[in-house]
């Protein structure tokens, strides 16, 4: 199936063929790097590949949002708190080198062991945590520092306390704040994208994914439980509404997709690290000379063109 | 509206623009957008077979409705959901449809205002039902930016993906009483957290008390009520 991806990526790959005279090195892995994407649209992932996936990016090793931080950040001090009443753990933000530059980051973060993952709240925000995410926006917007955000949360927490304090419209406002800032957003799923608490975080003007993440409207087993009326069919779930990166890049929901080493991104948190990096730095490149207005055009355009319908 | 106990029943979507809007005032747009099934979903049946079923059911294209309206003299723009149409959720037709109906306000210098009912986001249609999320946002900002105010009118019940966009975007959200207003519902939270939920959980009152919306205005006044917001968003410089 020819999509509109395959053509484009296509079209760049030919386009950086003819140049290989200019280049180095960088623009060989470029090429490596489509050629790749290519062959893995081709092929089209399997429901094995898919079930897969599913579990590397909830692997209990994967690179968490402080372990690449710790890997590409100079100078990185986080912030803590949503200046309204708590600092919720489950989300990560702070100011940082990168590449250069000062950036704003966002993250979600997972715990490595029990006492971190309770702490944490397994990743899953609360209202505060989009509140605490939404001040480092104003942050950056005020001081034009490009916002970077790392997406990995199985999803927002469903709980008392969060649905008195606001979750829908904590998401909802988080959202609409995105959808005007004027410095440049890139955004990569890097394990969990769960649905409303991910694109609390993800309307970017790039949108990237690792090879191995999931990017869902509902957890599998949350799916498998409403529409199988049994939770354990979660791969049967997962099979029939395509979380991977490969689908998310045909539907034209991510603008790119991350390698990861062999094996996934926890077998060499480094090699993962050091491409994540380089992702991230060509999406502000092309990025940062747009001018603010039109970044924010240009991204509201892109979510609104985003649905497939006759 | 049970007479007795003031017990608000679901309303569908027709009756709901005949409730609110002037006779004769309602000018349907976008009637004619259908979803596709762009993953072949497949559960315990086929996506296709439950749009079908749905719209034979409804009579209804999809489970949001647009269009141009007056109420008590004031134009606006309707987008109005349906909870008989596959539980009103949200999938690409419902986020276009509400995606035109901003664009029709803007264009016509007139407000919008949206009644939901949904259960939430689309499941059969994948990540791209999550992406409606992002997109009516969009279109509601692009609202605002053209200088026009969001009504949001919340029925039972508006949860999940649609209560984290468009619906909480609203200048004023209003709720009819009773009405079930969570992002999660009270069964799912029950089974993850094991905890005891109080009474009124997730609905319209406490979601008054904790300051998630503006008033709880039973049916019968509703359309007083707009229209007074509809006159003073309107006389600004008029």
């Amino acid at each position: 199936m020819a999509t509109d991806h395959e053509l484009r990526l296509r079209e760049r790959l030919t386009r950086l063929r003819s140049l290989n005279l200019l280049g180095g090195t960088r623009l060989s892995a470029e090429l490596e790097k489509l050629q790749r994407q290519l062959e893995r649209i081709q092929a089209g992932p399997t429901d094995e590949e898919i079930w897969r996936s599913v579990e590397l990016a909830r692997h209990q090793d994967r690179p968490y949002t402080l372990d690449y931080v710790e890997r590409l950040f100079e100078d990185w001090v986080e912030l803590h708190g949503d200046r309204g009443r708590a600092d919720d753990a489950a989300v990560v933000i702070g100011i940082g080198r990168f590449e250069g530059r000062t950036v704003a980051l966002i993250g979600n973060q997972k715990g490595r062991d029990i006492k971190e993952r309770t702490k944490r709240n397994f990743g899953m925000a609360y209202p505060e945590g989009y509140r605490k995410a939404m001040r480092l926006m104003e942050l950056a917007e005020r001081h034009g520092f490009s916002l970077l955000s790392l997406v990995d949360i199985p999803g927002a927490y469903p709980g008392v306390a969060a649905e008195q304090h606001g979750q829908g419209g904590a998401i909802a406002r988080s959202q609409a704040l995105m959808s005007r800032l004027g410095v440049p957003i890139v955004t990569c799923v890097i394990g969990e994208g769960g649905s409303g608490g991910a694109i609390a975080t993800a309307l970017a003007d790039r949108v990237l994914m690792q090879e191995n993440a999931i990017y869902t409207v509902i957890s599998p087993e949350g799916c498998a439980a409403i529409l199988w009326r049994d939770a354990s069919e979660a791969k049967k779930a997962a099979a029939a509404f395509k979380p991977d990166a490969v689908h998310c890049l045909e539907l034209g929901v991510i603008d790119g997709i991350v390698p990861e080493p062999e094996g996934g991104a926890h077998t060499n948190p480094d090699e993962a690290a050091r491409l994540l990096g380089e992702s991230l730095r060509e999406a502000l490149e092309e990025l940062e000379s747009i001018p603010a207005d039109e970044l924010k055009r240009r991204r509201r355009a892109k979510f609104r063109s985003l649905g497939v319908y006759a | 509206m049970c007479p007795h106990c003031g017990h608000h029943f679901t309303m569908r979507a027709r009756a709901r623009i005949a409730s609110l809007s002037d006779e004769g005032s309602f000018s349907e747009e976008a009637a004619d957008l259908r979803s596709e099934d762009p993953l072949d979903f497949f559960d315990l049946r086929p996506y296709t077979e439950r749009l079908a079923e749905a719209e034979m059911k409804t009579g209804l294209g999809e489970a949001m409705v647009i269009g141009q309206a007056v109420i008590d003299g004031n134009g606006c723009e309707l987008a109005v959901m349906d909870f008989s149409f596959m539980g009103g959720s949200m999938g690409s037709v419902v986020g276009e449809k509400f995606s035109r109906a901003c664009d029709s306000a803007a264009q016509r210098g007139v407000p919008l205002v949206s009644v939901t009912a949904s259960g939430g986001a689309r499941m059969q249609e994948g990540i791209l039902s999550l992406m409606q999320l992002p997109k009516t946002v969009c279109a509601v900002e692009d609202l605002h930016d053209a200088g026009q105010p969001m009504i949001s009118v919340m029925t039972h019940p508006t949860t999940a993906g649609v209560l984290a966009s468009f619906a909480s975007l609203g200048d004023v959200i209003v709720a009819e009483p009773g009405a079930l207003l969570a992002f999660t519902g009270p069964r799912v939270v029950q089974q993850t957290t094991r905890e005891k939920l109080p009474q009124d959980f997730g609905l319209a009152e406490q979601n008054l008390r904790f300051g998630h919306i503006d008033a709880i205005v039973p049916r019968p006044e509703l359309r007083a009520y707009v229209s007074r917001l509809l006159r003073l968003f309107g006389s600004n410089g008029d």
